[in-house]
């Protein structure tokens, strides 16, 4: 059966079908539950809009613009590749959205202290910076091997005034880290506000996220509209929890000519170490919320590998879980190879350095584009800039620097 | 009446004794577990071990390590569980985890292993009331306690919610925060005690911080149970398969100041 639109989850419960959820310690309960309140006070609050909106325009950057790729079209020899340009964003990425969002939501509730989470740096970044721009002291706490490899946004986020810990449990990478977050959260609810990084976790953060980074599809369908004065055929965008794809996505789902891939990181192979959550997991809970998950077969997590930081997370977004579920979007994989490949390809025709993570989505675009017609058009989110990537694609590469 | 009920009604205050199933080896847990009996647990709370144990502190997170680079498995687990309850009929056993292990094989797998194994309560940290359709109808169903917790920031509004569909005990968490860390203040668990006392039917046992008997000892006299875990996790980190004796020497001593807090008190 097919709802009548794909837009109003989720229930008032915080599921989408049978994923989502609030699956927390009941001590961060009655705080889920204030957030909730508080959010949809704030959603129906012209003026919390008002400013959110200002910020994004002049803190920002937005609205990100909309791109023609015409060498990269040309060497594809298919379908017109366009690209939504949140990597233009201050800080780098689409993460930036929801950290405005989430942090005007924390001030409004009172909260005086701000913890996150980070992978490849990128959320943590973003979340420092708003940190810095409202004065409020911040902990974000990243995997020790994400330490290790994400070093030039390790620095950043230090100078923006955010103190860093670096997590050893585990493999020491963003599901550790978000484990650390959430005990720190559970002691110090009083006065913390925990900003999630992406569109997962328990209700209602997979609601907001997704809220915040919406901004980013209701652009790019306007900005195409009134460019071409039609809607794209494709939208592509990687997948790690998750956040960048639902922005892009929500506000096209009711479009129903509009097709949607999401591109999971397939690691060394599917058959391998990797990180796809959707192809190679199975529903289950963990950090708050049920979702496809990398698991055995009693339900223990398994580590998700990635060259990107920012996808090596063994879950995905609840979201993403019920419309893979529904069949309105569809998702597949790309290997570390591919997605070098395809960060590579984007430097080299369009003179643009993309991250790891939309290196993925990129790589997607190139298997897919040459098999359509040229009146055809893909839209691909731009998520992030690769400049915290070089080292470690050098590194690949076998190049000293 | 249930062996959790009997346990709480013996006239004097219960002590629930935590250890994770499978530290260091699951061949090791049946002497930690009778160790824990001989030395006067009333109730005994077995971790089943998860890969992400968000709700706890590095001594439980360590265990729940040591127990999975043992190989331990929810069989293992169940086995233990089985074995226990051949050899103490009357001991009430509770397993006490996370939603993904109890839930990954569905709700009614759990519960009915749980049944056949003899387990008499499951506490679910991740399973909050909003979320009890996942696991609580299936165990009720066949008989097993689904115990909830209860926090500083559970508030009087909320805690019927907490209570409805729970049987066994309320475990009252006495801190915000993870397991083994800081301990409350006395007076925050006495203030706690008489709220809880007033919503709840069942008796209500105090954990989080409890590492002594000379902290244990003063929570009984308010509370109708008190929990200890990391302090005896902390054993079995330090003295491995030797863990039994030094364990059953820490839970006498507990037991004692449990036991006999209310007599002290008259």
């Amino acid at each position: 059966m097919t709802p009548n639109s794909f837009r109003t989850l989720p229930d008032e419960r915080g599921h989408f079908g049978q994923f989502g959820g609030r699956y927390v310690a009941e001590t961060l309960m009655p705080l889920i539950l204030d957030l909730e309140a508080e959010y949809r006070k704030a959603k129906a609050d012209p003026a919390f809009q008002a400013e959110f909106d200002d910020l994004l325009e002049h803190y920002v950057g937005r609205p990100s613009p909309l791109y023609f790729a015409p060498r990269l079209t040309a060497e594809l020899g298919g379908a017109q590749i366009w690209f939504k340009r949140d990597e233009l964003n201050h800080t780098g990425a689409h993460k930036i959205n929801n950290c405005v969002g989430q942090i005007l939501l924390a001030m409004r509730m009172g909260k005086t202290r701000i913890i996150a989470e980070t992978g490849a740096g990128q959320h943590g970044v973003a979340t420092a910076t708003v940190c810095a721009r409202f004065g409020l002291p911040c902990t974000i706490f990243m995997g020790a091997t994400d330490v290790a490899r994400q070093q030039p946004n390790v620095f950043r986020m230090k100078l923006l005034g955010a103190e860093v810990v670096p997590v050893t449990a585990g493999a020491g990478t963003l599901k550790d880290a978000m484990n650390e977050a959430l005990r720190d959260w559970v002691a110090n609810v009083h006065n913390t506000f925990y900003i999630i990084g992406t569109a997962a976790g328990p209700h209602p953060y997979p609601e907001l996220v997704r809220d915040f980074q919406s901004v980013i599809g209701r652009e790019a369908r306007e900005q195409l509209l009134s460019r071409t004065g039609r809607l794209p055929d494709l939208l592509v965008a990687a997948i790690g929890g998750g956040s960048n794809a639902i922005g892009l996505f929500h506000p096209f789902l009711d479009d129903s000519s509009v097709k949607m891939l999401g591109v999971e990181a397939a690691g060394h192979g599917l058959d391998k170490e990797h990180a796809a959550s959707l192809a190679g997991g199975r529903p289950g809970i963990l950090h708050g919320n049920k979702t496809y998950l990398l698991q055995d077969a009693d339900g223990q997590i398994t580590e998700g590998h990635s060259i990107s930081a920012g996808l090596d997370y063994p879950g995905i977004g609840p979201e993403h879980a019920w419309l893979k579920e529904i069949g309105r979007v569809d998702y597949t994989s790309v290997t570390d190879k591919e997605a070098l490949d395809a960060f590579q390809l984007l430097c080299r025709t369009e003179g643009i350095i993309p991250a790891l993570e939309p290196s993925h989505a990129i790589a997607a675009v190139a298997k897919v584009a040459p098999t359509l017609p040229k009146d055809t058009i893909i839209l691909a989110n731009l998520c992030g800039r690769g400049d915290k990537d070089i080292f470690s694609v050098a590194e690949h590469l076998g190049v000293k620097i | 009446m249930t062996r959790l009920a009997s346990a709480f009604a013996k006239g004097h205050p219960a002590l629930v004794c935590f250890v994770t199933a499978g530290d260091p080896t699951p061949d090791a847990t049946p002497a930690i577990l009778d160790a824990l009996v001989e030395g006067g647990a009333d109730v005994i709370e077995l971790g089943m071990p998860f890969t992400d144990p968000m709700a706890d502190g590095p001594a439980i997170q360590l265990a729940n390590l040591r127990s999975l680079g043992a190989g331990t498995t929810t069989a293992d687990i169940l086995r233990i569980a089985t074995d226990f309850r051949t050899r103490h009929p009357d001991v009430p056993l509770v397993l006490m985890g996370y939603a993904n292990p109890m839930t990954i094989r569905g709700p009614e797998w759990f519960a009915d292993a749980c049944a056949k194994a003899g387990v008499d309560g499951v506490i679910c940290v991740d399973i909050p009331p909003e979320e009890d359709p996942e696991l609580g109808p299936a165990l009720r169903a066949k008989g097993i306690s689904p115990i909830r917790l209860a926090t500083p920031t559970t508030d009087d509004a909320r805690l019927p919610a907490v209570l409805e569909g729970s049987s066994g005990f309320l475990y009252y968490v006495s801190v915000a925060g993870i397991t083994g860390k800081q301990s409350a203040a006395l007076d925050s668990i006495e203030q706690a005690m008489q709220r809880l006392k007033a919503h709840a039917e069942i008796p209500v046992a105090v954990g989080f911080g409890v590492r002594t008997p000379e902290q244990a000892g003063p929570i009984a006299r308010v509370a109708d149970g008190v929990v200890v875990g990391s302090a005896l996790v902390d054993l079995i980190a330090e003295h491995g398969a030797n863990a039994a004796e030094p364990v059953r020497k820490l839970v006498s001593a507990l037991a004692q100041a449990v036991h006999s807090a209310r007599k002290e008190l008259a």
